[in-house]
């Protein structure tokens, strides 16, 4: 079997490989900035119920959050899962997992604002959502891309871990192929398949910063 | 009067930071600050904008009360009330606070178009007028990160000029500039001066504080120790101000 043979074997794995980072994404981004808000809520205990999440989530291996997420329905409550389910528990779990990295980010970014931004949007008058959205956040962005872009780029390496649960996505069947062809090629597959879509991942990012670099 | 403050108090971890000052400021009266650091000049200026609370005293504007004190804790007027009494004053800070994801334009016309809701067309073209009148036709398109620092003190003026404030506070709005821009910036104050408007300065710029001003306050350890004419305050046989005189002279 050729590189391009396998390649073409691999495909819909990579498919679902893209399908969970895209995903991802799109919820964990999102999600993060509402655990961010809670993180730095006045109220105590808000506060520390979204600081023992972050501790947990970020303490605990991802492999092993996957697992609970599939298997705890079963285990804990006894509910029948389906093979559909698998798709759900990989997203579910990656969410979860990638929002607690962005919300500290994101707490991070907000926190490093200079007093003075706040104070100069209020004597103009901004409301508070005004002030956020308006002052606050497009520059939150540009202080926390370069962590963001690292985080971007674990993920796509980390999207092998839904092996883990026997999601088919590309390093799953990767490794299946191997076995059957008895050859290390479909690993070289993966990592060229890995490496071309972080180069992919940089180069927007770095697109992305210099957009942002008119100012400082 | 157009602003009103009366036995004001502010406390900073149980250090009396004001001590019962009052103050008020009619229409068109230019008044200048001077003291030495840690006297409370700027936490005046901040307790007036509201950017820092009250402990004690009230603080009226056009006949409005918007903050006083009851049981130890700030009062604000109720929130429709203190959204006009905010939009009758303005600041502009020592360290510009300008917005650097704005440019020079921006900056001075969002806040009149999505704060005060007025017409694009009129906002910018008097956006236009007023960097003209601060002499930064040229960098309407510029960002805050391409400016000097005298430039940006300017923008920040105009961008508070642009919501038509009643009053303007400046809180030491040359003590981050060398002495070369400090001169640009403190003849645009001075040229606002001639516009009429109601003006309270805090600087350490005392040649300018007693060229300009209507009246002069000196403030030491958290109290009004002396208020007049520049002629008064400047003359008077007061040896906290003389001392303080002293020492920038001999600078």
């Amino acid at each position: 079997m050729s590189l391009i043979d396998i390649f073409q074997h691999l495909l819909p794995g990579i498919g679902k490989t893209i399908g969970i980072f895209v995903c991802t994404l799109v919820f964990s981004m999102p999600l993060g900035m509402i655990i961010a808000f809670g993180r730095m809520s006045k109220c105590f205990i808000l506060r520390n119920v979204v600081k023992l999440y972050i501790s947990v989530m970020r303490g605990t291996p991802l492999m092993l959050q996957l697992m609970v997420v599939y298997f705890g329905p079963y285990f804990i409550f006894r509910i029948q899962i389906s093979s559909s389910y698998r798709l759900y528990a990989v997203l579910i779990a990656f969410a979860l997992n990638y929002a607690a990295y962005f919300a500290e980010i994101y707490r991070g970014g907000i926190e490093s604002m200079p007093q003075g931004q706040y104070e100069a949007a209020q004597l103009l008058g901004y409301g508070k959502g005004q002030t956020f959205f308006k002052i606050i956040l497009p520059q939150v962005m540009k202080r926390i891309l370069p962590a963001v872009t690292n985080e971007v780029i674990t993920l796509v390496k980390d999207t092998s871990l839904a092996f883990s649960i026997a999601y088919t996505e590309m390093f799953t069947m990767a490794k299946a192929l191997a076995s059957s062809q008895t050859s290390v090629l479909p690993f070289v597959a993966a990592g060229i398949f890995y490496y071309v879509f972080n180069l992919l991942v940089a180069v927007v990012m770095e697109k992305l910063e210099k957009k942002l670099s008119y100012y400082r | 009067m157009l602003l009103e403050m009366n036995h004001i108090r502010k406390n900073f971890d149980g250090v009396d930071v004001l001590r019962d000052i009052s103050l008020s400021v009619k229409q068109g009266e230019i008044v200048s600050i001077i003291g030495p650091s840690g006297s409370g000049k700027s936490t005046l200026l901040r307790c007036a904008t509201m950017l820092e609370t009250i402990d004690g005293g009230e603080i009226t504007y056009m006949g409005e009360k918007a903050v006083w004190v009851e049981n130890k804790k700030p009062v604000f007027a109720k929130k429709d009330k203190m959204k006009a009494i905010r939009s009758c004053y303005g600041l502009v800070f020592q360290n510009f606070n300008l917005f650097p994801h704005y440019s020079v334009i921006q900056n001075i016309t969002d806040a009149p178009i999505h704060v005060q809701k007025r017409k694009k067309d009129e906002v910018f073209a008097e956006a236009r007028e007023l960097l003209k009148k601060m002499g930064l036709s040229d960098k309407e398109n510029a960002y805050p990160c391409q400016l000097s620092g005298g430039q940006c003190q300017r923008v920040a003026i105009a961008r508070a000029l642009a919501l038509n404030p009643k009053i303007l506070f400046f809180d030491e709005p040359t003590s981050a500039l060398d002495p070369e821009l400090t001169g640009e910036v403190l003849k645009v104050i001075r040229s606002l001066a001639d516009l009429d408007i109601t003006m309270v300065i805090v600087t350490h710029e005392m040649s300018f504080a007693r060229d300009i001003s209507d009246r002069i306050i000196f403030m030491d350890g958290g109290v009004i120790a002396l208020e007049g004419s520049p002629e008064e305050v400047f003359g008077a046989e007061h040896t906290r101000m003389k001392e303080f005189l002293g020492r920038f002279r001999e600078k």
